[in-house]
């Protein structure tokens, strides 16, 4: 099965903002992450929604930072 | 082609906080009930808001669901109806209390009671002054209802089927329905979930317009699935409108910017507001504000290469006003619309946010269709809640906080009509042509040649209803507007997608959603341009006041044919005198 298909899905979200900012992640950038940072885009769709567009908007940080390269792309949109 | 079937008491579409309300009674009462939801639960759109839920609890100043009532029944523009509005204003400090009783985490007093605080046009005696009556989780409400709910329901044994879409009624040919045929998204799989009770809680469709406060996911399939079956829809020309949120994407801005000396600006850099309102001009209410940036642009002042949009100019206030006063509204403009407000204006543009039609049904949540004689008729085995449904406890015109409200009251209220209504029989045998529609639309899918592409016909959709059934409504405009979205629906009819693949197929979940916008987007607009009056949320500029002698009454639109039908306010509250009609001031 293909990975961005099932991920695609997973960016559908509560909030409106997500919707947009993960979609638009997956078009741009999806195709250059690499095994690892894939893994941890998938992690980080796990995060409830209002706590996902707290990080993506910086108003918080995430404790564990392995997730912060690919958050950081999210941030930049 | 034989579908695989599975047999439940009843089958909850929507995992929202309507389904949960409603599955957690049904399992609660040891039925077999089973949830379908396109995500999983707690990411359903219930989980933006943020207000509050009303009810007269009276614990920060007095209250009583009089008062509720009587504030719920005005701002409906007297279009809702008065036995619902009662059932529910009455119904809401019980609610709320149960939902404690669940664990919800509310906002406390000092004293440790649930914490209240003012809304918009919720008051004290009989609209005399603003009352504390929202209850709220911080700024988290949605989503602390949600896992409240959600936990509470996988205690009491309800079944979630995650990633599913349900696709279509089951209707036998006495028009009973006898529950849904779905497609599980990461498979393809199309199975029958077979029921004695269908109860819809598909939420809302604000996807049908260009700007839009709603998730991707609220694209009004509940409603599409009713008026494919034949059923009508009723009031669906009544959306309520946010004049700020940000072109383009349909993020909100608060109106808190205008409050800090904020203002909007033609393409010719005037500020318009001190023609519509000398006084106030861009603090005048929101109806004034969306109706002046309304004429702009349809008057050709509109900015942007398409003169679509109005410009909210915040630069003058200087950097450090901007961050202090106005916080994360920098960030939210250049996320969003790629402006930087310390430098330039932010494009903004009235914005859907909440549909008040739906499907019809009367405070128990059974849906109703007109029996011929001047009542209703319950249809057997279906039942709608939440933002899908019009009960009517809203009206022309939602009250904030009304919502979260409506979906708990009537939630409970649907879940437990369904349990009195429960026959202890066998499932009926399902009609041999039962599942055919829904398999109709998948094979057309696999199989249409040069078709229209989804995402082309969906943004022509929103474009349409944009421009010609937006927040202020002209006559020339919505006549032309009928035409376009009949032309809109008969493209959507031959949609085709490229990738067959069974898996995950996201792009076939969305031409389905499409069927369904496409439904919503004409009911809305027919049903529009037919009302020639102003009430509520239906703005006209040729018909500027509200008209009772010939207007109170609700809209029924059906497919077949565009068809239009009224029936009768139900002015009548159940033990109450009722509240007549007065101008709506505030
Ligand atoms: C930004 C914002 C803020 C708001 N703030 C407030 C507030 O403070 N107070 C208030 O009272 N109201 C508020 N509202 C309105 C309120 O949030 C909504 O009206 C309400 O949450 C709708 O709940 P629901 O249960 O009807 O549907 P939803 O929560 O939208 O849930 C719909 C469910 O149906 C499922 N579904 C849909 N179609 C299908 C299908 N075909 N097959 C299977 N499942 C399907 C979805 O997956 C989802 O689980 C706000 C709305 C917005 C947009």
């Amino acid at each position: 099965m293909s990975e961005v298909d099932r991920i695609r899905w997973q960016c559908r979200r509560g909030l409106l903002e997500l919707d947009l900012v993960l979609s638009a992640f997956v078009e741009r950038h999806f195709d250059r992450l690499d095994a690892r940072q894939v893994e941890l885009f998938k992690e980080l769709l796990e995060q409830p929604d209002n706590d996902l567009l707290d990080l993506v908007m910086g108003r918080t940080e995430l404790a564990d930072p392995r997730c912060k390269p690919v958050l950081e792309l999210l941030r930049a949109g | 082609m034989a579908l695989a079937r599975r047999e439940f008491d009843a089958v909850v579409v929507g995992a929202g906080g309507s389904g949960m309300r409603a599955a957690l009674e049904l399992a609660e009462a040891n039925l077999r009930v089973a949830v379908l939801s396109k995500v999983f639960p707690t990411r359903s759109h219930t989980v933006a808001a943020q207000g509050g839920v009303a009810a007269s609890l009276g614990n920060v100043a007095e209250d009583n669901w009089h008062w509720h009532m009587y504030d719920t029944v005005k701002g409906s523009d007297y279009l809702g109806d008065q036995d619902a509005i009662e059932f529910m204003c009455r119904t809401a400090p019980e609610v709320v209390y149960e939902l404690e009783h669940f664990g919800m985490p509310f906002d406390r007093t000092p004293d440790g009671r649930i914490y209240q605080r003012p809304f918009g046009g919720h008051m004290q005696n009989y609209g005399r002054n603003p009352v504390e009556r929202a209850c709220a989780a911080a700024d988290r409400t949605g989503h602390a209802m949600l896992h409240t709910l959600y936990q509470r329901n996988v205690r009491a044994g309800t079944q979630f089927f995650v990633e599913w879409i349900a696709l279509d009624l089951l209707r036998d040919a006495e028009g009973e329905v006898l529950g849904v045929v779905a497609m599980e998204i990461e498979t393809g799989e199309v199975l029958i979930f077979q029921a004695h009770a269908t109860l819809l809680a598909t939420g809302g469709a604000g996807r049908i317009f260009a700007s839009s406060t709603n998730a991707f996911i609220n694209t009004g399939d509940g409603l599409g699935m009713v008026a494919r079956a034949g059923l009508p829809l009723q009031d669906m020309e009544f959306f309520q409108f946010h004049p700020t949120g940000v072109y383009g994407a349909g993020v909100l801005i608060t109106e808190g910017v205008r409050g800090e000396g904020g203002f909007l600006l033609n393409k010719n850099g005037e500020r318009f507001m001190e023609r519509y309102a000398p006084t106030a001009k861009d603090l005048a209410s929101r109806d004034v504000v969306s109706r002046a940036m309304a004429t702009e642009i349809k008057e050709g002042r509109g900015a942007g290469k398409d003169a679509d949009h109005i410009l909210l100019k915040l630069d003058h206030l200087g950097a450090e006003v901007i961050h202090k006063r106005l916080p994360g509204i920098r960030d939210i403009a250049i996320k969003f619309s790629n402006v930087d407000p310390v430098k330039d204006p932010i494009p903004v543009v009235p914005t859907a946010h909440y549909m008040m039609g739906g499907i019809p049904t009367n405070y128990h949540g059974q849906v109703v269709v007109p029996d011929g004689r001047g009542g209703d008729q319950v249809v057997r085995g279906l039942y709608a809640a939440g933002e899908c449904a019009c009960v009517s406890v809203h009206g022309a015109n939602r009250l904030g906080c009304n919502s979260l409200l409506d979906l708990l009251v009537f939630g409970r209220a649907a879940g437990r009509r369904v349990i009195s209504d429960l026959r202890e029989e066998p499932h009926k045998p399902l009609p041999s042509d039962a599942a055919d529609r829904p398999l109709a639309r998948l094979a057309r899918l696999e199989t249409q040649k040069a078709g229209e592409s989804v995402a082309e016909v969906s943004a022509e959709m929103r474009r349409v209803m944009q421009t010609h059934c937006g927040v202020f409504r002209f006559p020339d405009s919505l006549a032309e507007g009928v035409k376009k979205i009949l032309t809109v629906a008969e493209r959507a009819q031959r949609t085709g997608i490229q990738d067959k693949s069974k898996v995950f197929n996201t792009a076939r979940v969305e031409a389905l959603e499409v069927d369904n916008l496409i439904e919503v987007a004409l009911a809305t607009m027919i049903s529009a341009e037919a009302r020639k009056e102003s009430r509520g949320a239906h703005d006209r500029s040729d018909y500027p006041k509200r008209d009772d002698a010939n207007w109170m009454k609700h809209t029924l639109w059906y497919k077949e044919g565009n068809r239009l039908a009224y029936k009768p306010v139900k002015a009548k509250p159940l033990t109450v005198e009722p509240f007549e009609p007065k101008t709506r001031v505030y």
